[in-house]
């Protein structure tokens, strides 16, 4: 089996029509495709049981697919694993590491199981146990670790080959936001530094926050690939809480904007994409009321991630 | 760029020198082996201790107490004669004990993703493994060896024979070890194999007696136990006497270190157990 080294201007990812049917008869992917570019920060998103783990499983050589191929920096999953393995960092979703070991020997261990000189790798897994902020809980049994160290652990255990592709299914779950902002931190310097980042995740504020490429995969299928600008641009209605002062009389009527007083102090407002919004501004003064704060209803992704699954599921509209 | 398909043609632009990949994989080799021994070390009042203790217990009751009363055998004592036996006893439950509970461990605890997930090829992965149970093997052998000096005087005949049965027989068991820890779903998996398998055939391998002692048929039937093999080729290096041709035993034995080298080689590299 040939070992290559990667083409230097093929796409991070090349994901062409990947199918895996499992024993059971369950259609995880459906002959998808897919293509993520170098140096990119991109969100995989997905409901539960959507096909997201199988292609990460694929891609990391922990399943095996039915048909298709994966070319990772233009190696093929199928010509050479070991050469496609070695650009890969895995940062999976559950624990999976060795509960009797210490960070600091899975850390090491792993990067052995890279062909990484011992003396090297001792060096790197300090480093990036603390960059990590888990250091000091280098030596200390896995098992005594919180959760969230448990989840820095696995992000410092996929850097021990410093990949090319940083591949996270769900990093942050079950972490505390302040946790969740220094692993945000990391891999968002990571990416800086060169690293393409393939991020699953629950929280839409991190992916809205972190990437700039999207695909949406539901019932093994690709429904949505674009950048996610454009995505949010198809977002034709946005929600607002406004704080406000003043008079608790009649609100102001615009056409195609939907305002409701939630209290005293709230509104809520539903306004198009295309509306000009210091026109609600001009109309709220105009009563004598004065906006103080506003924010977001729901985080904008969120709002179009749950229109489109639904919209593949026939239970709703997607208006873009 | 964005969402779109790039259909571009890839190049494979270089080959990664053929040396920096060997010397890789050497790392890895050496780091499952490193982290097997590190276990056995780590966990020795389960590993390196219950052995010995078995092992007193037999030359006290079989060795001393019964063997006083058995004559001697091929002109060694009865004690002197069951050593090799119960030293490669020791040795092969060891090694198999050591591949299953260690394999079936990492797949349990789903950190055998660590070694899939990684660009090591299917035999630096077995091959770390059986080196560390032959390795555990290896040890217990020199243990119980040296409790046996304690009970009898041993002198040995042949040293490179009895050093390469043991790797041989450490290596067979290690690989059926391993095979029964791939297929393994439950930790009832690995427990049924020694008792129901390996233990029949390791008190049936000649161990106590000589097999020249038994009439037809029982005699053929136990040249087709592998572990007769093992004993006898051992006992010969130890004592100069064995119940089967050494050379046999050798041709024996390669072929279940071929067979069985092949069949984990192969399961591994299809999955089989490890990945869906």
């Amino acid at each position: 089996m040939p070992h290559v080294t990667p083409a230097g201007d093929a796409p991070a990812l090349a994901v062409e029509n990947l199918r895996k049917t499992y024993s059971s008869g369950v259609e995880a992917l459906k002959g998808i495709s897919l293509t993520v570019q170098q140096g990119d920060f991109f969100a995989l998103l997905g409901p539960n049981g959507a096909g997201k783990s199988t292609l990460i499983g694929i891609l990391s050589s922990l399943v095996n697919p039915t048909s298709g191929d994966a070319r990772v920096f233009g190696i093929s999953i199928h010509a050479d694993r070991g050469g496609v393995m070695r650009q890969i960092g895995l940062v999976p979703q559950e624990i999976n590491f060795n509960q009797f070991e210490t960070p600091f020997e899975i850390c090491v261990n792993v990067a052995g199981f890279y062909g990484i000189p011992r003396a090297v790798a001792k060096v790197r897994a300090e480093k990036y146990l603390n960059e990590l902020r888990i250091w000091d809980k280098a030596f200390q049994p896995t098992r005594m670790m919180s959760g969230g160290m448990k989840r820095r652990l696995m992000i410092a255990r996929a850097m021990m080959n410093e990949p090319r592709l940083l591949i996270l299914d769900e990093p942050t779950a079950g972490v505390d936001i302040e946790i969740r902002r220094s692993m945000w931190q990391f891999i968002t310097g990571i990416n800086r530094a060169g690293t393409t980042v393939i991020l699953t995740t629950h929280y839409l504020e991190e992916a809205e926050q972190l990437c700039r490429n999207i695909a949406i995969i539901d019932h093994g299928e690709i429904i949505e690939d674009t950048s996610m600008r454009r995505l949010l641009a198809k977002l034709d209605v946005q929600s607002f809480v406004l704080d406000v002062t003043g008079p608790d009389g009649t609100l102001p009527e615009l056409p195609g904007v939907k305002l409701a007083r939630v209290d005293a102090q709230t509104l809520e407002v539903e306004i198009p994409s295309s509306h000009n919004i210091n026109a609600l501004f001009a109309a709220l003064t105009a009563h004598g009321i004065t906006v103080t704060s506003m924010r977001n209803k729901t985080n904008r992704l969120e709002e179009l991630f749950v229109r489109l699954v639904e919209r593949e599921n026939g239970k709703g509209k997607v208006a873009a | 760029m964005n969402g779109l398909h790039v259909e571009r043609e890839t190049r494979l632009v270089a080959r990664v020198p053929a040396g920096s990949i060997a010397r890789a994989n050497l790392v890895a080799l050496y780091t499952i082996t490193r982290r097997e021994i590190h276990r056995v070390l780590r966990i020795w009042t389960q590993t390196l201790v219950p052995p010995a203790i078995t092992m007193t217990l037999y030359f006290v009751i079989f060795g001393k107490i019964i063997g006083s009363r058995v004559g001697p055998m091929h002109g060694f004592s009865y004690m002197q004669y069951i050593v090799p036996g119960l030293v490669m006893m020791s040795i092969i439950n060891n090694c198999y004990a050591n591949i299953t509970s260690s394999f079936f461990g990492s797949k349990f605890g789903r950190y055998v993703e660590e070694m899939l997930a990684s660009p090591m090829p299917s035999w630096v992965v077995l091959t770390g493994y059986v080196a560390g149970a032959v390795l555990r093997g290896l040890l217990v052998g020199i243990i119980v060896l040296g409790i046996a000096l304690f009970f009898t005087s041993l002198r040995i005949e042949h040293p490179l024979i009895a050093l390469s049965t043991v790797l041989l027989g450490a290596t067979i068991f290690a690989l059926a070890g391993f095979i029964n820890a791939m297929f393994a779903k439950r930790f009832d998996d690995i427990a049924i194999v020694p008792t129901f398998v390996l233990a029949p055939l390791t008190y049936l391998g000649g161990v106590f007696y000589s097999v020249n002692m038994l009439g037809s048929p029982w005699r053929e039937a136990s040249l087709a136990n592998p572990i007769l093999y093992m004993v006898n080729a051992f006992r010969f290096g130890i004592l100069g006497i064995g119940d089967v041709p050494v050379w046999i035993a050798y041709v024996v034995m390669l072929a279940f270190v071929v067979v069985l080298s092949a069949v984990a080689l192969w399961l591994l590299k299809r999955g089989v157990g490890l990945r869906s």
